[in-house]
């Protein structure tokens, strides 16, 4: 079947015991876009993430990536998937017994066939594009939380993937770093033509970064617009989220 | 009346679905990780686990046996002096250890050492999403995780069984000769003289059992381990009881198995 844009997502529901989190989402992500997704805190942001790379699955609907439905995918089917989509998580996730440079080259290692050299070289190139290029024999409890995000960011950088869901990538980082961010995040984008979804609370970046916005509520997306529809929006609960009365 | 009886018979069921969900979840995980049989074995992560599990349990698996063995010839000593039957506390022993206390007491040890430590490491990378992020590279963490942990059990479990059996034995031969005045070659000729390799594996045939009981039990509570560090703890002392419990009640049936066989 053909679905419209790289990520498609129709009637999602899912809930967790008595509690339905999302209720008849639909999104559609056009190749090469960033979209960023709004929503208050407990919406249900990091769980439509989740579902855009199989991490959870829907109770009903479908998830469409790169026009193959992936709901219904065993992990082994997801393989495929997830070398072309990958994931910067909200509290990083990076994995504490291995250094930072060993994070970075931990997927290249898996799917990558590189020499040891080429390993170390991309590893190098990817930890300067976050800043951190001598940083990268420290252990994640060594390094502060920003530093965490943004090695996580370079993990996820590493397979050059096609698509990348950031889930609150600049929150707890200083404004300097929430601007190179937000400037890595568009770069990445515009040279690679990578299809970006960006969770964020943080509105500035979320008008630095996006091409169009989606706004989560109540377990559904009440509003998917342009930077300038968005700002202009005449949606009462939008405009309270973004202005904050 | 209507609702309270749908409350009560609730209430009966959940712990028989409680146990379904369990074992199924548990079954379900033996399948991936018997899948893992047929793809890359990875020697250095398999080899890493034995390290952990094997090596550094030896010293308090030794502590275990030896002073088993020691307080069974004392106690055996005494008692079976009564009926003139002390020579024959060497075989006892022996039989005891091999057959029944080295895979048992083995096996308890190293589910409260190793499998509360598995459990508590992929509990805490399931709750900081470390799982999850190795799923979002495409890497499968039961290939990764589980499959390693799983045949470093398997394979250490048994060596140090019959390294518990051995010091068992000798902890008794130590007391035998020093308190029982019972001579040593004759402690020794008499076991070996006794002994079938029959009793040994089916010491050993428990233990394979054991290992893999106590690694699928930890792996599985630690990668349902939620709610923080909290959630671990819990899902640690869920790993002890049940492979504890799992340990004694199986052996019961092994035994019979093997008695049969
Ligand atoms: N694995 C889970 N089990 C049970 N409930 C869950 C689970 N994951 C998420 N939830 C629930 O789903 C709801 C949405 O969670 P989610 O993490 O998606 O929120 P969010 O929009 O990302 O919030 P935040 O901005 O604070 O990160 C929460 O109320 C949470 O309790
Ligand atoms: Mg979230």
């Amino acid at each position: 079947m053909e679905s419209p844009g790289f990520i498609h997502c129709r009637n999602l529901f899912r809930s967790f015991g008595e509690k339905a989190v999302l209720r008849g989402v639909n999104l559609t992500v056009e190749q090469g876009e960033t979209m960023v997704i709004l929503g208050g805190s407990g919406t249900g942001k990091s769980v439509l993430l989740k579902h855009m790379n199989g991490l959870i699955d829907p109770d009903s609907g479908d998830v469409f990536v790169d026009g193959l439905e992936i709901s219904h995918l065993g992990e082994d089917e997801l393989r495929e998937v997830r070398k072309k989509v990958a994931m910067v998580f909200q509290g990083s996730a990076l994995f504490d017994s291995l250094t930072v440079a060993e994070n970075v080259a931990y997927p290249l290692y898996e799917h990558a066939a590189l020499s040891l050299d080429g390993l170390r070289d991309r590893v190098e190139e990817v930890l300067s594009l976050v800043d951190m290029e001598g940083d990268g024999g420290l252990y994640p409890a060594e390094i502060s939380g920003g530093m965490k995000k943004r090695a996580a960011l370079a993990r996820a950088l590493a397979l050059s993937p096609r698509c990348l869901l950031y889930d609150e990538p600049t929150t707890g980082l200083d404004p300097v770093m929430t601007q190179r961010i937000n400037r890595l995040i568009r770069d990445v984008q515009r040279k690679l033509g990578v299809t970006s979804v960006v969770v964020t609370h943080d509105i500035e970046s979320a008008f630095a970064v996006a091409d169009r916005l989606a706004f989560l509520q109540e377990g559904q997306i009440r509003f998917v617009g342009t930077r300038e529809e968005t700002k202009a929006t005449s949606d009462l609960a939008l405009h309270e989220f973004l202005h904050g009365v | 009346m209507e609702e309270l009886a749908h409350r009560w018979s609730f209430r009966g069921l959940q712990p028989v679905m409680l146990i379904g969900e369990l074992l199924g979840g548990i079954g379900l995980l033996v399948y991936e990780v018997l899948r893992c049989i047929r793809r890359r074995w990875e020697g250095s992560l398999i080899m890493a686990q034995m390290e952990h599990i094997g090596v550094r349990s030896l010293s308090i698996v030794i502590l275990t046996a030896v002073f088993t063995g020691m307080v069974l010839a004392l106690q055996m000593g005494s008692y079976l002096s009564r009926f003139g039957a002390r020579p024959y506390v060497g075989r006892i022993l022996a039989l005891t250890m091999l057959r029944e206390l080295g895979p048992v007491l083995t096996g308890l040890v190293i589910a409260g050492r190793v499998g509360s430590g598995i459990t508590a490491e992929l509990g805490s990378m399931n709750v900081t999403e470390q799982i999850d992020a190795m799923r979002s590279m495409g890497i499968n963490p039961v290939q990764k995780l589980v499959f390693p942990r799983m045949v470093a059990l398997m394979v250490m479990l048994p060596l140090l069984t019959v390294l518990a059996d051995f010091v068992g034995v000798l902890g008794g031969l130590f007391t035998s000769v020093l308190e029982l005045n019972v001579s040593g070659s004759f402690f020794l000729r008499s076991i070996i003289q006794f002994m079938r390799f029959g009793d040994l594996f089916s010491g050993l045939g428990k233990s394979f059992f054991f290992a893999f009981s106590i690694a699928m039990i930890a792996c599985y509570n630690g990668l349902q381990a939620e709610g923080g560090a909290d959630g671990v703890g819990r899902a640690t002392t869920k790993t002890v009881v049940m492979s504890s419990i799992t340990i004694l009640v199986s052996d019961f049936f092994l035994t019979k198995l093997f008695l049969l066989l």
